[in-house]
């Protein structure tokens, strides 16, 4: 938990076909999702957004490093903290704001939300408000892939809450007998909510996929290197059709649970969330290696920083004029 | 249980079989499946026994283990498995043994496949059909005996079926099979071996489209699935005694069609309305209130209903038996509307 603890060994092998510009196109998207909740939280605290939002920031590395392992027809399910995944799937920056903002030309017609985002273009089947609840829909969309011989891969990204979740064990037991191609990315950011997940999980995590004979592998999610790795290794062992992987992906998420929860002093301290930002932060050990390897110099990182900020500022701004559903649109889409 | 003659309306009779409802589901889902390779089977003991109720038995032998999964008793689990399969291209039909296990697998249907289509703005589709069984009188007692149909006539985004014959059960599986939307489909289990006409050709019965399956002039009886042998039943009672009672038979509850059932009060003036289901907050009294709603300067008196007792299904058939709706009971409702004691026929 110190700078000098940045990995600058050698990149794992998976990942050595990188090349300085692919890393800091994955530093852009980090920074982009970065900026975009940002934005999302001055929405909020502007009382400009309906609701409220789940924000992804300290997160970003293990969703846009697992997204960088999909191919654009793979799927992905999310979660309420989902905004990072659609992004890194391949969601667009204003269509997002305008699905947040309720508005016409969001992703899902203003019908879904912040926790609700779908973008079937891009291969994700939908965040889901129900912890652990799309574990059944990303095991199903392997079972329809390895039924349609279509190659695909569906990822079920998930929080550390949903192992207390009953469907999880349900769908890894059969993904396991069928050795379907899906991969579990447990995110592990240490609050269920309001409640560290060790006074509501029990033994050691990766017993619990080990127990359905599924290969699991613990990985520094604070490591955009580390997570690409690992998330490579699961797909390929999917696509070979060999069967789900679970990677428990350690992170942290630098705001509350959600915009709301500001006042954080009764489940953890400000200088556990001052020591994630300031020694595990997903963005600066990504920078931190590629300037220290010379791969990069540290312009091209504030280049990334203003772009993103500045897709994020169009993207807003587009959104909070575009106009809201007909009315009449309350009752389309019940039914196919 | 008698059959309904009127199940065969428009079809030339003596060129008509029959066969059981059983037969009609398994028939209906062999014909699917050869029709459209995107349709599978799966649930617990669907493929080698054929389910329980041997109901699917066949199926594995003509289309594969790839096309029919035997599942873990998982009931949560494979839902939501076929809510993600039929959300990525396929239509997979899960088998719920009993309604009963439907409770463990709300969340699936509930908040993932009716929400699914609505939450994306249209985007995705869940062409997902849940078939599960209702019904008591079997002695299995409170846990596997339930009619819970009226939980998921409730849920926007949901479809829901409850065939009473096998002409029906065949042609509204059919439907539901190739419907884009989540359908549950309730089966009652003490059905599977009533036999009736069901035609060799290729058939299908729209969803939302009601059933005269009797009819009459004095009074409406409005009944759903094995209630409609029980409405049958009752009509021949009454007929006895002078009364010609209408029985209409929904066969979908969600969509429902209003216009036969308020047509059929308007003519009659009186209205019974049967369901197995609890009688509280029931089908029963959806359809009622409807009926009123529609029809209420042409009827002469109050839409009575008839549920099952608002008590868990009991074991004992002595204590079972009664909470099931007979068709005394029926009539003697019925009887009531036309302004007629028990005691004037005798």
């Amino acid at each position: 938990m110190r700078p000098s603890a940045v990995n600058l060994a050698e990149v794992p092998e998976e990942v050595r076909d990188l090349s300085a510009e692919d890393w800091l196109r994955l530093y852009r998207q980090m920074a982009t999702i970065r900026a975009f909740e940002e934005q999302v939280n001055e929405l909020y605290t502007t009382r400009r957004m309906p609701g409220l939002a789940h924000l992804y920031i300290g997160q970003e590395a293990v969703a846009v490093g697992v997204c960088a392992a999909l191919r654009a027809d793979d799927f992905i399910t999310s979660t309420h903290r989902g905004h990072g995944h659609c992004l890194a799937k391949g969601a667009r920056v204003d269509r997002m704001f305008c699905e947040l903002l309720g508005k016409a030309e969001g992703y899902c017609r203003g019908k879904g939300g912040s926790m609700h985002i779908a973008d079937p273009d891009s291969g994700n089947l939908g965040a889901n408000a129900i912890v652990g609840g799309s574990a059944g829909i990303a095991t199903g969309a392997a079972l329809s892939a390895k039924m349609r011989a279509s190659d695909q891969v569906a990822v079920c990204f998930f929080g550390e809450g949903a192992l207390g979740q009953g469907l999880l064990y349900e769908v890894m037991n059969m993904a396991s007998l069928w050795k379907l191609p899906v991969v579990y990315v447990c995110e592990n950011n240490l609050y269920n909510e309001y409640t560290h997940y060790r006074e509501t999980t029990a033994g050691d995590v990766l017993a619990r996929p080990q127990a359905f004979g599924i290969p699991g592998e613990e990985v520094d999610g604070q490591d955009v290197r580390a997570v690409l790795a690992a998330a490579r290794r699961a797909v390929a062992r999917a696509r070979r059709g060999e069967g789900p992987t679970f990677l428990l992906c350690n992170t942290y998420r630098y705001f509350g649970h959600h915009v709301g929860d500001v006042d954080r002093s009764y489940y953890r301290g400000k200088d556990e969330e001052e020591a994630w930002k300031t020694h595990r932060d997903p963005l600066r050990i990504l920078r931190g290696w590629m300037t220290a390897a010379g791969l990069a110099a540290p312009e091209a990182f504030d280049a990334a920083d203003r772009a993103a900020r500045e897709e994020v500022a169009q993207g807003v701004a587009y959104a909070l004029q575009a106009p809201y559903p007909d009315p009449s649109e309350v009752t389309q889409h019940v039914y196919a | 249980m008698s059959t309904p003659s009127t199940a065969v309306r428009g079809l030339a009779r003596e060129a008509v079989r029959e066969i059981t409802l059983a037969q009609a589901v398994r028939e209906a889902l062999a014909e699917e499946m050869r029709r459209d390779p995107r349709v599978f089977v799966l649930g617990e003991d669907v493929a080698e026994a054929g389910t329980p109720f041997k109901v699917l038995a066949g199926l594995v032998q003509e289309f594969g283990p790839q096309r029919v999964l035997d599942t873990p008793i998982s009931e949560a689990g494979f839902v939501g498995i076929a809510v993600g399969a039929a959300m990525t291209g396929l239509r997979p039909v899960v088998d719920v043994m009993f309604g009963d296990f439907l409770t463990l697998a709300m969340d699936q249907i509930v908040n993932q496949a009716a929400k699914v289509h609505y939450m994306s703005g249209g985007k995705l589709k869940v062409p997902l059909v849940v078939r599960t069984t209702l019904g008591a009188t079997r002695r299995s007692a409170a846990q596997h005996s339930q009619s819970l149909h009226a939980w998921f006539s409730h849920v926007p985004g949901l479809k829901v079926a409850l065939p009473s014959t096998p002409y029906d059960a065949k042609g509204l599986l059919k439907t539901a099979i190739r419907d884009d939307n989540p359908v549950v489909f309730f089966e009652d289990k003490m059905m599977y071996q009533v036999k009736g006409p069901v035609p060799e050709e290729e058939y299908t019965i729209p969803f939302g489209v009601a059933d005269v399956k009797r009819p009459g002039r004095h009074v409406t009886v409005v009944a759903t699935s094995s209630m409609v042998y029980v409405a049958l039943e009752a009509a021949q009672i009454l007929e006895a005694e002078g009364i010609e009672a209408e029985v209409v038979d929904p066969r979908t509850t969600v969509p429902l069609d209003v216009e036969t059932l308020v047509t059929s009060a308007r003519k009659t003036g009186r209205v019974v309305v049967v369901d197995e289901g609890h009688r509280r907050y029931g089908v029963t009294a959806e359809l009622a209130a409807v009926i009123a709603e529609e029809a209420f300067y042409d009827l002469e008196a109050p839409v009575r209903r008839v549920g099952a007792l608002d008590v868990p299904v009991p074991f004992s058939p002595v204590l079972e038996d009664q909470t099931v709706p007979t068709p005394e009971q029926v009539a003697a409702v019925a009887r009531e509307l036309c302004g007629r004691s028990e005691r004037d026929w005798r």
